[in-house]
């Protein structure tokens, strides 16, 4: 098993408290980079995916397409994500070709415990972004 | 144009084709080279300054050898003169202007070794910060990528299995309905524990002083009594 897929597993068996009590399934995608699928328990709906380039981890959780924004609140959108994105703790929003994302960057030698805090508030993050953001998504 | 500007354009350009990445790998390569370039420059650079700082010390410690040198020879010469030696003042008088000679040629020295310093000092601050620029931008280089690959692998994963990414706001209705059901679960089966009597009455039981414990209790005391008694 890959190196990113092990540091995961050691994530997902940390302590309850460690884990902020979330349980991990994860599930490797075939790439020709590193990418693991991290779906958390109740909240499968928005897995996390980890991969990792040769100076950072990234956790990226996709949030809405382009085509789900409503086209006369783009702007507002837009602004309001901007204006969340430094109270958001560790998160930010960004764009991967047609969909929207929240991500965090870790260094390499971060420890399982700081990848556990990293998943849950990116979750945590990803859930409260969609509510603050649903008056502007169809 | 910035690097993160030409990034910008050739994602947007749809350099999205497997197999086809970015920034080609021979503009990688390059970047890498002139990395390692600047490292051995740092380091070629760092050596020098070693030798030159030596050398601006040595010369420091010589000026200063020629200035007591010439302070001591000048207290001579005074002697000399105030002893009326005319002959003798002139003849140490001739071994200052020679210390002073040469005090002159260490301090022009000194200065030289000073502004080589400096020379060095900002081309090592010029090497570094071209290091960082351009690891920087190789990780910006590289992220890019990796995230184009990861994109690609989770969109044909996706595209091949069973599995659907929801739109944001069904997701958000299931997780949050599930969460609602958890909820109401657990305050159901809160209701029920005080609703059944047994907990409360168990609580009001020890409360009073009366229950399992409490008896176990007096239980081993008159058992213990009656040893101590026979």
């Amino acid at each position: 098993m890959s190196n990113l897929y092990q540091r995961l597993e050691t994530v997902a068996q940390l302590s309850e408290e460690s884990r902020g009590g979330l349980d991990y399934e994860l599930q490797p995608i075939p790439s020709e980079t590193e990418v693991v699928q991290v779906n958390i328990k109740d909240k499968e709906e928005l897995p996390i995916f980890v991969t990792a380039s040769d100076t950072q981890l990234l956790c990226i959780c996709y949030l809405w397409g382009e085509d789900e924004i409503k086209a006369e609140q783009r702007p507002l959108l837009y602004e309001a994500m901007l204006e969340a994105n430094i109270p958001m703790p560790l998160s930010s929003f960004a764009k991967i070709d047609d969909k929207y994302a929240i991500f965090g960057a870790l260094a390499l030698t971060s420890s399982a415990e700081d990848l556990a805090l990293e998943l849950s508030t990116l979750s945590d993050n990803a859930i409260d972004a969609i509510d603050a953001m649903s008056d502007f998504l169809k | 144009m910035g690097l993160l500007n030409k990034l910008i354009t050739a994602v947007r350009g749809g350099a999205r084709e497997v197999g086809e990445n970015i920034v080609d790998a021979n503009a990688i390569r390059i970047y890498q080279q002139e990395i390692e370039d600047a490292r051995k420059n740092l380091g070629r650079a760092k050596r020098d300054l070693t030798q030159v700082m030596a050398k601006e010390m040595q010369t420091a410690r010589e000026i200063r050898r020629l200035q007591e040198e010439i302070t001591k020879y000048e207290a001579h010469a005074i002697s000399a003169l105030n002893k009326g030696n005319e002959a003798l003042a002139e003849e140490v008088a001739q071994q200052i202007a020679t210390l002073e000679q040469e005090l002159s040629v260490q301090t022009n020295a000194r200065s030289q070794f000073t502004s080589h310093i400096e020379r060095l000092k900002a081309l090592m601050k010029k090497t570094e910060a071209t290091i960082r620029e351009h690891e920087r931008e190789l990780a910006m280089v590289r992220t890019t990528e990796s995230v184009q690959k990861a994109t690609r692998s989770i969109s044909n994963n996706y595209g091949a299995g069973a599995s659907k990414l929801l739109d944001a706001k069904s997701s958000l209705d299931r997780i949050k309905a599930r969460q609602r059901n958890l909820d109401d679960r657990m305050a159901a089966a809160d209701a029920l524990e005080s609703d059944s009597g047994m907990g409360s009455l168990d609580e009001k039981l020890k409360a009073a002083g009366i229950g399992d414990k409490n008896s176990a209790r007096s239980d081993v005391m008159a058992r213990l009594r009656q040893k101590a008694m026979a």
